[in-house]
């Protein structure tokens, strides 16, 4: 598997499951579209051995050091001792800046204004440079993105551009409209990671970032657990081998596209961050791809035609725009449909379709839940909750149930019979929420 | 009209002189054809001209395909099969072809095939049946093998590639049909006066001699259907037996999951002029019996098969055409005189004992389905 040379981009397979037979006058068509993309040399998530990313690849790390950072003063050093950890991930090659997050931004390395690049000698400087991580001021969240952006620009030639952000608290320090604006400003600029250490941090707050930065959420309740955290990170940016790429929906005329979401790994409604491409089509965005597999649900409204008829219900293709305007087909896939007066036929639910429901829907349980508990309405906390719990176990997403199984006691799994736990730990119930979006794959 | 090097019917190679293809007897000259004609294509569903890969870019219709209505004919046999109006592609198949026997006689060939609708790729499954059975047949009537055995071979022939299919390496669809590939079958030899049916599933064979009022149309075939089963095992009367949902639910077809495989032949010697058809279920099912299917033969379909095909496969699509449709029509026209007739025996199918050991479906007059 080891390679020294920047292989070529990953080949992308597409793969359509639906049911297209529909009964006369159906119009609604949903398909799961799996994309898997397959590179040479590279090593995905696994540990990274001698695969070589080269030069392509640039990280910048922000860490926060809003004064909480200080309370407990384990948190500080555990994410001091994680930005260590993350540098000695990465390769040589690899561009790569340390911010310090506050209410303002600081470039603790190299602190010039641009990136570093990451060999012997700049690797032992950023280490040295840790020292100056030091909790003191607020959380301005914008201003840690836009510094992030103007670092990645700074630093033309690299195509996949990654950055984590790791805080302990709310963004306090300035209003959502900030933070929007420097959101909207970084979209498609770079991809980002964001983690919440502790409890402190507001869930939602980083979802919304990590959403609009195609990058994961996460919680690391315990400092000590970062730095484990941040080297995985890391070997998956690394694993990144290609930047930009977007699921492009061709529709027929008069169609409507009613969503397109990533099913998995983790439950993302992308159907809002449509830009239109061409004629019937839009694209859609899904970030960097190293070695990895991707389902989405697609649903669409199609007019009705006569039984006997078939219509191509959507042309979904992953495209890579080019730097001259032109873009490159990676990846195809058909959605059909077909009108049909067979009852069996049109009547048969598509065993992938029903699950990525199934999994979406549990993600809004689990979210519904934990607001109505938020609320105070214990009773449509628990309702939401066991409707959760029921998902989960015919699912078979045993990761989230266990989550589940630390805020409610389960009485009956399968009917989704559950009793608020009491005393639930803030940080249970913080995870539950941010890992409620991730799901599992149809059971074999 | 441009120099043809390739038949553009079987793209069999051909000389600068031909005027028929060798293999499967197309015209090559003549008036030119819309075939011919440059056209620039268009969608039938919205008119549009931007076309790609079998679909509309504008609607997104599916274009027609060339499964969708396909005619054939050669000396001695003419077929059409079309999707109709209510599946989305045909499943039908057929062959046609001519076969030269050792002596010299001509000998002409039809088969028939119906997909199973509720296996995986029953398009594939019918044309792949088609294309053996036909080659097995050919080969061998020109090998001079008796036409009861040469039938058994071809729906062996046919059998076996089909089964193949279920073994191809072509991934199951999730949610899908995962029966193996599966297709009903029937096929005609008329060779020396002599015309040996053989057939599995519901795909028929009709008699329809050119005078119906002094001989009667005969339906061949005996259905391998839930329907026919209960009615030959005396466990329902025919009215009670097909008026049950399960009627056409088929017992018989060939595929990887066809158990006892249990092919039928039967052979006759008609004594008068008629045609003989073979056909899906999508042109019986509009006129069962044989005395109301030979009302809309065309009184000339013995000279003029390849109209009287077209005018059974346009009877059903204006009928419904709830199913693919699929017809061949073989003219007959006994070479034999008057002093040999037996009345008794007047366009009687006649199991042939010798050759037919297994010819053991009775074969029985056809009632009308009315009254
Ligand atoms: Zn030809
Ligand atoms: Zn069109």
């Amino acid at each position: 598997m080891a390679s020294l040379s920047k292989p070529d981009a990953p080949r992308f397979d597409v793969d359509v499951f639906q049911n297209e037979y529909l009964a006369q006058g159906a119009r609604e068509v949903n398909a799961i579209v799996t994309v898997t993309a397959t590179g040479g040399g590279t090593s995905g998530g696994r540990p990274l051995g001698a695969a070589a990313p080269g030069p392509g690849t640039a990280v910048v790390l922000v860490i926060d050091c809003s004064g909480s950072m200080e309370h407990p003063n384990t948190k500080m050093r555990n994410a001091r001792e994680a930005t260590a950890a993350a540098i000695d991930t990465l390769p040589d090659g690899v561009a790569f800046a340390v911010v310090a997050g506050t209410n303002r931004a600081e470039d603790v390395f190299p602190g010039n204004g641009t990136l570093a690049v990451l060999d012997p000698y700049t690797r032992i400087h950023a280490k040295e440079a840790l020292h100056r991580l030091k909790p003191s001021g607020g959380t301005s969240i914008s201003t840690w993105i836009d510094r992030a952006r103007k670092l990645f620009d700074a630093h033309p030639g690299t195509t996949i551009r990654h950055a984590v952000l790791l805080t302990d608290g709310r963004n306090e320090h300035e209003t959502p409209a900030d933070l929007q604006r420097a959101l909207d400003a970084a979209t498609g600029a770079f991809t980002a990671d964001c983690r919440g250490v502790g409890t402190d941090w507001e869930v939602a707050e980083l979802r919304r970032i990590s959403s609009a930065l195609l990058g994961t959420v996460d919680i690391v309740a315990e400092p000590s657990g970062l730095a484990e955290d941040f080297r995985a990170m890391m070997a998956t940016a690394i694993g990144k081998q290609v930047a930009d790429v977007a699921l492009r929906v061709w529709t027929p005329a008069n169609a409507r596209v009613k969503f397109v979401k990533q099913a998995a790994p983790a439950v993302e409604d992308l159907t809002e961050r449509r830009t239109e491409a061409g004629p019937r089509a839009g694209d859609y965005p899904t970030g960097s791809w190293g070695d990895e597999s991707r389902d989405y649900h697609v649903c669409v409204e199609v007019p009705a035609a006569a039984v006997g008829n078939e219509m191509l219900a959507a042309r979904i293709s992953l495209v890579l725009p080019g730097p001259d305007g032109t873009t490159e087909v990676l990846g195809q896939g058909l959605v059909r449909a077909v009108w049909t007066d067979d009852l069996a036929s049109s009547t048969r639910i598509n065993p992938q379709v029903a699950h990525y429901t199934g999994q979406a829907e549990l993600a809004e349980s689990i979210r519904d839940g934990l607001e109505a508990h938020r609320a105070g309405d214990l009773d449509r906390a628990t309702a939401r909750l066991g409707a959760a719990v029921r998902l989960a176990h015919a699912s078979g997403n045993e990761g989230t149930l266990k989550l589940l199984r630390k805020v409610v006691d389960v009485v009956d799994a399968r009917e989704g019979t559950v009793r608020f736990r009491k005393n639930v730990s803030e940080a249970d119930s913080m995870t539950l929420e941010t890992r409620s979006t991730k799901t599992v794959r149809v059971k074999k | 009209m441009p120099q043809q090097t390739e038949c553009p019917t079987c793209a069999e190679p051909l000389g600068p002189q031909d005027a028929f293809c060798g293999a499967c007897g197309t015209a090559l000259t003549g008036p030119p054809t819309l075939r011919d004609l440059p056209v620039v294509p268009s969608c039938p569903n919205c008119g549009s001209t931007e076309l790609a890969d079998g679909w509309c870019q504008r609607c997104g219709h599916a274009q027609p395909r060339e499964r969708d209505h396909q005619e054939h004919e050669v000396t001695g046999v003419a077929a059409v099969s079309d999707r109709g109006l209510r599946h989305h592609r045909n499943e039908d198949a057929f062959g046609v072809a001519g076969a030269e026997c050792p002596d010299g006689a001509p000998a002409v060939i039809a088969v028939v095939c119906d997909g199973v609708s509720s296996s995986a790729r029953p398009d594939e499954a019918s044309a792949t049946a088609v294309t053996a059975a036909t080659d097995s047949l050919v080969a061998a009537l020109k090998a001079g093998r008796d036409p009861g055995q040469a039938m058994h071979e071809a729906i062996g022939a046919a059998n076996r590639a089909v089964t193949a299919l279920a073994h191809d390496g072509t991934p199951a669809e999730p949610g899908r049909h995962n029966n193996a590939p599966a297709c009903t079958y029937v096929s005609a030899i008329s060779a020396g006066g002599l015309v040996t049916i053989g057939w599995v599933g519901d795909t028929r064979a009709y008699w329809i001699p050119d005078d119906r009022e002094s001989a009667e149309p005969y339906r061949l075939t005996e259905d391998d259907s839930w329907a026919a089963r209960m009615v030959a095992a005396k466990l329902m009367d025919e009215a009670e037996a097909y008026a049950d949902p399960r009627a056409h639910a088929i017992t018989g077809w060939l595929g990887a999951d066809a158990e006892d495989l249990d092919p039928h032949t039967v052979s006759f010697t008609p004594h008068v002029p008629g045609v003989l058809l073979i056909c899906t279920d999508g042109l019986w099912n509009y006129a069962e019996a044989a005395t109301d299917l030979a009302f809309f033969v065309r009184a000339d379909a013995r000279t003029e098969p390849l109209a009287a095909a077209r005018a059974l496969v346009t009877f059903a699509v204006e009928r419904g055409g709830h199913d693919n449709i699929t017809v061949a029509v073989l003219p007959i026209d006994p070479q034999v005189s008057p002093a040999d007739h037996d009345d008794t025996l007047l366009d009687v199918p006649l199991p042939r004992a010798a050759a037919d050991t297994d010819a053991t479906v009775p074969l029985r007059r056809a009632e009308p389905a009315a009254n």
